[in-house]
């Protein structure tokens, strides 16, 4: 690449910024990528226009080869902002690069109306703004990804949390209806927030009810003996309910030995055994006038 | 994912839901082994039948440290990794046949097999 074809698109973002600029609006504009019912034209404008400013100034260092170099670095600043504002707004990621791609016409037509009697260096120059501008809307995708992954596995943790909900059966009667397979990141969950609504509501029983949990392994019986002794180091009795056939058959050829926890085939039973453990009956209205 | 797709063939194969549950209770331990001790592996499900029955043999493979004294690891409550140490000789309860061969510092293959109960 000659320096002449570098140092002549330095020239040119210089002198026809004004122009550049309004091409570039007209031709976003085109493509449909004027969303305006995900953001704001003056916003695109405004973006479109600091990207113009701090692309001039990167350009002066004439390398336009390498946009990882840190003459880059406030553009690639600015496309990381963006790129991740829009994965927010709800773009793709296509949308999100052909905000840069879509600069390469206008840059064109500039370059062959100035370099119109010189081929080479226009064949040059044009080769030279394909290359950083595929560079920089492919950085733009790879912010944007990277955005998306953020927002997913922050998802994931709401859902955890959202799965294990405890409840509140009676004063000082708590439930936890576990639902799903039970891996250790959630079992995790499960454990902290129990142990939380422990103190926060006081509690002196607790129900930890596994009818929605397909199957029983070892480490999940581990997690529920650790959550259980925990529960009781702080003055807590757990009782476990839901166990269905085909669990309690599998817990006996595993070996588990759940004998010191209290198992209950029911929530409802749990219930009653965890009332009882409170010292309160529930009487039934007729029998009471008789 | 070991977990479903076992699960997903014992329904197509047909077994009862007991079976179903001790066949997925099985595989999920042995594959836990394969990832934590073995440094992962790989699993192949494949379905037995001849003339009188219909089986499912699950193979678990890794390269890892292998194991020194198979009888000792079968042992309920041998544990190496701070597990309840129930998981080898679990699995082989919960299973109809059941074999391991192991070389240290080779890696560790057990294959096994639950038939379904005739109807
Ligand atoms: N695939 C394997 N590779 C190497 N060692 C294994 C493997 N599977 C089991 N072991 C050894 O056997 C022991 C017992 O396994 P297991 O019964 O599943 O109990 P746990 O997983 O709770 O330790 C493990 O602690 C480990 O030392
Ligand atoms: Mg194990």
């Amino acid at each position: 690449m000659s320096l002449s074809s570098t140092s002549k698109i330095a020239d040119l973002l210089e002198k026809n910024e004004t122009e550049l600029l309004r091409n570039w609006l007209t031709e976003l504009e085109a493509s449909g990528l004027r969303r305006d019912d995900l953001m704001r034209s003056t916003e695109l404008n405004q973006q479109c226009h600091e990207f113009l400013r701090m692309f001039r100034s990167a350009a002066q260092h004439e390398n336009f080869s390498d946009v990882q170099a840190p003459e880059w670095g406030s553009v690639r600043q600015l496309l990381t902002d963006i790129s991740r504002d829009r994965a927010q707004q709800g773009f793709t990621p296509s949308e999100v690069a052909t905000f840069i791609f879509s600069l390469k016409k206008p840059l064109f037509d500039q370059l062959k109306r100035e370099l119109a009697q010189q081929n080479d260096l226009l064949i040059d120059s044009i080769w030279t703004v394909t290359d950083v501008l595929d560079q920089l809307g492919l950085w733009t995708t790879e912010v944007f990804q990277q955005t998306r992954e953020k927002v997913i596995l922050r998802q994931q943790q709401e859902l955890l949390e959202l799965s294990t909900p405890v409840v509140k059966l009676w004063e000082g009667i708590l439930a936890l209806p576990m639902i799903g397979t039970l891996d250790s990141a959630r079992t995790q969950v499960v454990m902290e927030t129990l142990l939380q609504q422990i103190v926060e509501t006081g509690s002196q029983v607790v129900v930890i009810d596994i009818t929605g949990v397909p199957t029983v392994d070892t480490l999940v019986a581990q997690y529920l003996l650790k959550t259980v002794e925990a529960a009781r180091l702080m003055g807590t009795d757990c009782i476990i309910s839901g166990i269905r056939p085909q669990i309690a058959q599998t817990i006996v050829h595993l070996g588990l030995d759940l004998s010191g926890v209290i198992t209950k085939a029911t929530l409802a039973d749990a219930f009653a055994i965890a009332l009882k453990k409170r010292q309160l009956t529930i009487v039934s209205k007729a029998s009471q006038s008789v | 994912m070991v977990r479903q797709k076992v699960r997903a063939q014992t329904v197509a194969l047909g077994f009862g839901l007991v079976d179903q549950t001790k066949i997925v209770t099985a595989a999920s331990e042995l594959a836990r082994n394969t990832l934590d001790y073995g440094g992962g592996g790989s699993v192949t499900l494949e379905v037995l039948e001849s003339d009188q029955r219909v089986g499912l043999s699950l193979k678990f493979t890794d390269q890892g440290a292998g194991i020194a004294n198979i009888e000792l690891a079968l042992q309920n409550g041998y544990t190496t990794g701070g597990g309840l140490g129930l998981g080898l000789g679990g699995a082989k309860r919960l299973m109809h046949e059941f074999e391991i061969t192991s070389e240290v510092g080779k890696g560790t293959c057990v294959t096994t097999v639950r038939w379904r109960q005739q109807s």
